[in-house]
Parts: structure tokens; sequence; C-alpha cells
């Protein structure tokens, strides 16, 4: 405690001297993830060197993991600012794989068809899970909980009574949709022999991602709208005052974190092949990591599409980046509860800067 | 007095939920350029009366009249739209928002054109300074400040210059400066002329009577849900709006009793007794 407010002090103490540029960046929300990406990058990149960890087959290795957590992390994060959570995703995951699955294998469908069905599907399910929050006013987390149990028990069931199983195979989707939505893509520049790797084995679930928080980012930092969805955060009855229409853009963000969770289970199955019922809780947790670490505000009101990206780099690192180094693989849940914790107060510290330190400019 | 057709009337307007009265035949008026203090202790009905001006309760009985109009509104939208603002304590702000986008959440200006409408923060940056500056806070010069950085008080005025540059003509501030220390009081107190000078018609509710001589044209007390006293400035004393906000105990006695106890007790403050 001591400590923190010795160095918030000492670092406003050396902003009225130096100028304020210094200072403006680190004012940036996304300062503290940014700062802890190129720390924890540094770190593996250190100890991860002899086994290629910085190679771009070694880098794709934590950056196909991280696409799939960041393509549903941007959207959590969108509900994290606006003072909701979803946790419906580890089911929708499997979901979107299933219904895309049993759309072309069981029922003989064009592929693009499986896929606006899957989305239609994981849609309908957000607008639930919105409407169910919007109208009892049960904090999102416990409706989350429950329609995530209730679409996992779904997934099962409606996998055996039409499909007969709960192992789903897909068929080859043909080249435009295995290109698009699950193929390892690899960009190299120059003749055979003195060929440049720009990068390696990407699959198409990371350019999916970019693509994912480019949209996402205009729409949170350019857009009127990303106005709507921090003040919805900031103080709902107020956004509401001010003419927001707070029920129908909550609805359409937990609409909008479905689709992305169906999405990542159309990327995995159409990439394998096959589609599985099994819910994944795991991401859920990974996803929440993500946005907190990357300086999201639990409470809402706060938060940045880049931080959560940069954040799902991090997280990404961690997650895999132990298998390029020398330490016990056991030890990699540990890194990333002690990174949470860090990324916890560093935001808080950020936070404090960011409102205490512009009173004080003259 | 009577030439001009008040902005905002009440006529005899009663408000009951279920059994319980909670407003009774209240009749209130507020002109332009005036403003109206509305004084009462705790549990008067202060909060229901500002909730019925400004949409959220619907009178059970009585009538509104806007520009002597009769008007109802079913929803809070529906007041604002027709220029009654309503501003609570540090309403309409959100701390962790920067103050062009806090003045301009959910009017955003825009640049481009179809789908590719942009928030335009330069111009709400520029809009919110101005105006804010404008209604006497000087402080703010820059509007991607946050807003959890100001002041109790700033946090008010923009909220309020932010109700008057979006054509507010009643202005209803729900204790504007109940949280505030004596000088962000004095802050909010100079908005509040500014608003009136332009001409706003300002309802302005406190149970701080020095607050409300400060600005106040037409006085208002309320008790268990009905006017007690109803005034214009300068015919009751301070002293004597005090008493009848606490409901007839002479507030001049109640203190006249402390200083005897302090006299005599070395200037302590006597111990707190609770009530029969």
């Amino acid at each position: 405690m001591a400590d923190t407010t010795n160095t918030e002090s000492s670092s406003t103490g050396s902003d009225t001297a130096g100028g304020f540029s210094f200072l403006s960046l680190f004012r940036r929300p996304e300062a503290g993830a940014a700062a802890g990406f190129i720390l924890i990058f540094l770190f593996f990149a250190w100890f991860g060197w002899d086994k290629n960890f910085l190679t771009p087959l070694g880098s794709s290795t934590w950056l196909n993991f991280a696409s799939k957590v960041g393509i549903i992390a941007i959207p959590i994060g969108f509900l994290m600012i606006a003072g909701e959570l979803d946790i419906s995703v580890g089911a929708l995951i499997p979901a979107g794989g299933i219904v895309l699955a049993m759309s072309t294998e069981t029922f003989g469908l064009n592929i693009w068809l499986g896929v606006l069905i899957s989305f239609a599907v994981a849609a309908a399910i957000g607008w639930l899970n919105g409407m169910l929050v919007t109208r009892t006013n049960v904090p999102s987390l416990i409706v989350t909980l429950a329609t995530l149990f209730v679409i996992a028990g779904l997934n099962a069931y409606v996998s055996k009574q039409l499909a007969g199983t709960t192992q789903h195979s897909l068929p080859d989707a043909g080249v435009v949709s295995e290109f698009l939505m699950g193929d390892y893509h690899t960009l190299k520049i120059g003749s055979e022999d003195s060929a440049f790797t720009i990068f390696q084995s990407l699959q198409s679930s990371f350019f999916i991602w970019i693509a994912v928080a480019v949209g996402c980012w205009y729409v949170l930092h350019v857009s009127p709208w990303g106005n709507w969805i921090f003040a919805m955060g900031g103080d709902q009855e107020s956004a509401r005052n001010a003419g927001i229409p707070t029920n129908r853009l909550k609805i359409a963000l937990f609409m909008l974190s479905a689709m992305a969770a169906a999405l990542v289970g159309m990327t995995e199955a159409v990439l394998a092949n096959t589609a599985s019922t099994t819910t994944q809780f795991g991401m859920i947790f990974n996803t929440i990591i993500c946005v907190v670490v990357g300086g999201v505000l639990l409470t809402g009101g706060f938060g940045t599409v880049t931080g959560t990206v940069f954040g799902t780099l991090t997280f990404g690192i961690v997650f895999q980046g132990i298998n390029f180094t020398t330490f016990d693989k056991d030890l990699n849940m540990l890194f990333i509860g002690v990174l949470l914790l860090i990324a916890v107060l560093m935001n808080d510290t950020f936070r404090n800067l960011a409102t205490t330190a512009s009173t004080k400019k003259k | 007095m009577s030439a001009k057709t008040p902005v905002l009337e009440m006529r005899a307007v009663d408000k009951s939920f279920g059994p319980i009265d909670v407003l009774h035949e209240i009749s209130l008026k507020v002109h332009e350029g005036e403003v109206l203090c509305l004084l009462g202790d705790n549990g008067a009905g202060k909060s229901t009366l500002i909730k019925t001006l400004s949409g959220v309760h619907q009178p059970t009985g009585g009538e509104m009249l806007l520009d002597g109009k009769p008007v109802r509104f079913a929803r809070p939208r529906d007041a604002q739209e027709l220029g009654i603002a309503t501003v609570h304590q540090f309403g309409g702000t959100y701390p962790l928002m920067s103050i062009g986008r806090n003045f301009f959440a959910g009017v955003e200006p825009t640049k481009g054109f179809g789908p590719f409408k942009v928030f335009d923060r330069k111009k709400a940056n520029a809009v919110a300074v101005s105006e804010v500056q404008k209604m006497g806070i000087t402080r703010i010069t820059d509007g991607d400040r946050l807003v959890g950085g100001l002041s109790g008080g700033e946090r008010q005025s923009l909220a309020i210059a932010r109700a008057v540059y979006f054509g507010a003509r009643v202005l209803i501030l729900d204790e504007p400066t109940a949280a505030l220390g004596v000088k962000q009081a004095a802050h909010v107190l100079r908005i509040v002329n500014e608003a009136k000078r332009r001409g706003l018609a300002v309802i302005f509710i406190t149970h701080q009577v020095m607050h409300a001589m400060a600005v106040g044209d037409h006085f208002a007390v309320l008790i268990r849900g009905a006017i007690a006293a109803d005034f214009r400035k300068g015919e009751k004393t301070r002293e004597e709006i005090a008493d009848l906000m606490a409901g007839g105990e002479s507030m001049a006695d109640l203190e006249a009793n402390i200083e005897g106890y302090m006299e005599t007790h070395d200037g302590h403050p006597p111990q707190v007794t609770p009530a029969q």
C-alpha cells in the first residue's frame, strides 16, 4: 500500500516538472495492458530462445491459441464495459460447431447456409440471454450460468436425437470456406532458397480475430455507439435518462458475444473436420482473464479493444509459451494466476493515474 | 404577476401509492427566469414531487400545465422532449468517461455519412468545454479529461450546462449542493443564477436554507406531502424558514439551548439523547 502511494506521488511529481507527454501516454487506458504484454513477450523470448519461441512457427503456436480466445474476448469485453458478463459462451462454442456440422452432414445443406443457421441459433440464444437479463434484472452472471447449462444439455440431447451421436464429422468444406474459416496459412517472400517467412501455419481464426478486433474497435472507439456502451456501464440510470436505448443495446451485446462464440466453434469444426458437444468450461475463464488483463474494469464503464487484444496476446504467450521454456509445464496455471493478480492491481493504479493526474493539470 | 403564464404549473396535484398519500394538493408555478426553491426536510415528499414533475410518476389527481396547456407525461422522455430537464446529484455524469463524451452521451455529434458516421470527438470536446466555461467554470479547458477527476461542483455544473445546451426550459435541480463543500456549493449556486439569467425556469430542491436564500425568488416549504408555506423573496427570514421546515419547532430556541449548554460545559455540544 505504501509502495503504490509512493510511486504514484513520485510519478505525478516528475510529470509536473517535465511536461506531460510521458503522462499522456500512460493516461491511455490500454497502456497497462501494452506494457504487460511487452514484459511478458521479452521474458518468454529470452527463456524460450533455444526452443524457437521467436520463429514464425513458434509464434503461430500461441497466436493460433490466442486468436480463438480473442474473438470471444472482445465482445465479452464490450459486455463487461456495459456492466454485464456472459459465461454461456462455454456451451455456445460447441453449439456453433455442431449446428454447422449437423446442417451439412445430417441435413446435407450448403456450408454457407449452415454458417447462417449456426449464427442464427447463436443470435437467438444471445437474444434470450439479453431478454432475461434486461427483463428480470437478475445478474447476468446467474442468467448466463443457467443458459450455459441449458445449452450444454441441449447440445448433447439434440445431437443424439438428430444425428445419433455427440461426435460429428464435417465433410471437407470446399476451398473457399476452408480457406476463410479453417485452414493453415503461410506467407513467404522470395524464391525457394532465400525465402523469408512472414508467417507460417497461422490458422484462419487469426485473421478473423484481426477483422473482429478492427470492427469492434471501430464500434467502441470511433462510432457513437461506443459512447452508449461506456455510458451504460458508467451509470445505467443516467444513460437511460439521456435517451440511450439501454435494453436494446444490452440485448445486442449478448447476441454479439453469442455469435462470436459460435464463430469460434465453427472455425474449430472446419479446421478439424469434426465437432464435439463437449462444453468448453475453460474458455469461460480464459476470455474473462484476457479481458481483465486487458484493462477492462469488472464493474463496467472502462476499457478498450486494444487493451483486450494486448491482454489476449499476453494470455496466449503465458498459456502456450511455457512449452518453449525449460520451466515445468505444470506451472502455467500458476503463471496465469499471478498474471491476473498483477494485472488487476496495475489496472487500478493506471486508472487512478488517469483520473487524479488530470485533476492536477492546470 | 398574473400577466405572464407560468412555464410550468401544478394545480392541486395529488399522488398516492396505493393507500398512502404522498403528495396532497400541491399547487406550484414557476415563471421564466425565476428560481423556485422547494424546501423540505427528509421524507417531506420532495423526491416524489420531482419524479412527478419529470414524468417518472404520474399524478393521481390534479393537473400539470406547460405554458398554460395541460400536459401528461407517460415517461421521463416525454418530459425531456418538452424541455423539462432533471439534474440529480452527480446525475448524468460518468466518472470514467471524458468531458466531451459525457456532455454528448446519447446525442453524439457525428461526422461522415451513412454507416460510416463517426463520433466527432473534436467538436464534442470543443462544445463541452465552451459551454461549461460559459457557465463560469473556467478551470475546465481539456475536453479529454475524465469526469472522475473533476470536483463534485464541477460535475454538477457539467450536468447543468448539458441540460441548458440541449434546450431545457425548466431545470429541476435535485439537491445539487447537498454533498458539496462551501466553495463547491457557491460554484453551483452561481450556475443556478446564470441559468436564471438566461431565462430558464429553475426548480431548486434543497434542505439548506442558506443556499435557497442565495438564489431563490420564490419559496415553497413542503411538509408531509403538502405545501406548508408559499412566499416570495424577502418575505421571511432565514430563521423563520428553518422553523417552518422543522415543522414549527423553533430552531432559534434549539440553538439557544445548545449554546447555553456549551457555555457551561467547556464549549462541548450536548450529548445526543434519543428522542422520546
